[in-house]
């Protein structure tokens, strides 16, 4: 075999490693961005769910009111809220005001034996799940893609094509409060 | 039923509740142990991809000692050829219908019936939920009706799977201890456990059958020895006749063990609740109801071996799964 044989063939082996190099980060890329938008749908369900839940359990709280108010406004917020900030912040009110109502629900007996509310609370506690595990999946997965664009060869080829660092998912800020719950 | 107040949140939990349902904050203070995870910190994706090796490993050792257990058996009643070519034949047989239609067989031998998309709303909402943490499609379910807690999946790959659970599971868990073993059941699914696991019981399998049978037709072998050449494949093949079942029982159990620790450190990856995952490991381990469907062919699937109990003390080699104590302990000591 001749020096240029051996030559082209280093080269082709170099070309499919590249090529499989680069393809890898396309599809971790777009794996993130997928992730972040699954946020979204679950975000979406927790929105949807709500009007049955107040629905259903309004008859009962009569002196509830201002916790319901308080959960059908920031749902509301949260509906309208634009950009990643505004809607991390009104996303955190809301499980907020979530929360306060669950804790509520559980001091009316009533409440506790209905069906309607025993099923939406399990609905909701899921989507709350959900919405977390969401997240959790997202900087998983950002996490991953990070971590190439960091290492040995990945970077030099991030570097040449421009993929840039996407930012991780934080706990908005209303979300690491704890929960005040007036039980009068 | 006494309900115990999360001093975090004031959301009333289960009494045996490990940690708050809704806050996640965790009630008992875990005691300082060691902290040891069965293969240090490892993402899924090395898992999978290890998994992947050892599958093709182990499949050229299934095939290697067919081919030897084939040509020594073969040689011994006069042609190592035929021998050879009938045993891989056997063996290719065995594992495409393993491959292809394992996981309806197992479902059926355990008297699994499918959960409708209405029924179920919790069991249907976790596996969900866990299909979000994970990234993964969502896994067939199914439910066995025994009041024995217990679970198991299957299917060979992960846009193919399936979850088990039995109705006793279901009555006797808690929302995040039910959490704890389903996640520990996707990730048997997600590292590609099952397939493995199948790919094992196939060479269990066939290696035991082809020494059974070997064994048993011994005597006409002897009597039709001739040749010296002959007389070393009979000893050759009497050996390994002896052996081979010991020798590959040996190894399935070993893998076996270790992959019921990962998938305890994967759940505890997808749910991060450990101690959800403890309590029910515990509540499963101590409940005295039997489980009928389950039998020592499937034992090794389930998240706790249904068929024997196992003390502190019972780690022995033949074993399918590590003793729930220590399993307790490696997770307490991840909270």
């Amino acid at each position: 075999m001749s020096i240029g044989v051996i030559l082209l063939l280093v080269l082709v082996v170099a070309a499919v490693l590249v090529v499989a190099a680069y393809n890898g980060l396309v599809s971790l890329r777009n794996q993130v961005r997928n992730a972040w938008q699954q946020i979204g749908v679950q975000l979406k369900r927790r929105h949807d769910l709500i009007p049955n839940l107040v629905e259903v359990v309004k008859d009962y709280m009569g002196y509830e009111q201002e916790t319901l108010e308080k959960v059908i406004r920031a749902r509301n917020q949260a509906l309208t809220a634009t950009g990643i900030a505004g809607t991390a912040a009104a996303e955190g009110a809301l499980t907020g005001a979530l929360r306060s109502l669950f804790a509520v629900v559980e001091s009316y007996p009533q409440l506790k034996a209905n069906e309607n509310v025993v099923r939406l609370q399990e609905e909701l506690t899921s989507t709350e799940n959900r919405i977390a595990f969401a997240r959790q999946f997202y900087n998983d997965m950002v996490m991953r893609y990070n971590t190439k664009l960091q290492v040995v060869p990945t970077n030099i080829l991030a570097s040449m094509f421009a993929f840039k660092e996407e930012p991780y998912f934080e706990v908005p800020a209303a979300e690491q409060e704890p929960v005040k719950v007036d039980l009068r | 039923m006494v309900k115990t107040p999360c001093p975090k949140c004031g959301y009333l939990n289960p009494a045996a509740a490990a940690c708050c349902t809704l806050c996640q904050a965790i009630f008992r203070a875990p005691e300082a142990r060691p902290r040891r995870v069965p293969g240090g910190r490892r993402d899924f994706y090395s898992e999978q991809a290890g998994n992947r090796r050892l599958s093709w490993l182990l499949l050229s050792a299934l095939v290697l000692i067919l081919g030897a257990l084939g040509y020594a058996i073969g040689g011994a009643y006069g042609s190592a050829r035929s021998g050879l070519v009938i045993c891989l034949a056997l063996g290719a047989l065995s594992g495409a219908g393993a491959y292809l239609g394992g996981d309806r067989m197992l479902l059926a031998a355990s008297g699994a019936r499918e959960v409708a998309p209405q029924a179920e709303p919790q069991l249907q909402n976790l596996v969900e939920e866990l299909c979000v943490a994970s990234g993964l499609p969502k896994p067939r379910v199914y439910v066995i009706d025994s009041e024995a807690p217990n679970a198991f999946a299957t299917g060979r790959s992960p846009a193919r799977a399936s979850i088990a659970v039995t109705t006793g599971l279901l009555k006797k868990l808690n929302r995040d201890e039910l959490q704890g073993v389903l996640a520990h059941e996707m990730s048997h699914i997600r590292n590609l456990d099952v397939r493995f696991a199948m790919l094992v019981g196939i060479l269990i399998g066939t290696v035991a059958l082809l020494c059974d049978a070997n064994l048993r037709s011994g005597r006409i072998a002897s009597r039709r020895r001739s040749r010296g050449g002959g007389g070393a494949l009979i000893l050759l093949a009497l050996v390994l006749s002896i052996l081979a079942p010991f020798a590959s029982k040996l190894i399935q159990m070993a893998v076996s063990r270790r992959r019921e620790l990962l998938a305890d450190a994967s759940a505890v990856e997808l749910t991060r609740n450990p101690l959800a995952l403890a309590s029910a490991l515990r509540r499963i381990g101590t409940d005295p109801a039997p489980l009928g469907a389950a039998n020592r062919a499937t034992q090794h699937l389930y998240i706790v071996n249904p068929v024997k109990s196992f003390g502190m003390d019972s780690s022995a080699l033949f074993s399918t799964h590590p003793p729930i104590e220590a399993r307790v302990r490696i997770l307490e000591a991840m909270a």
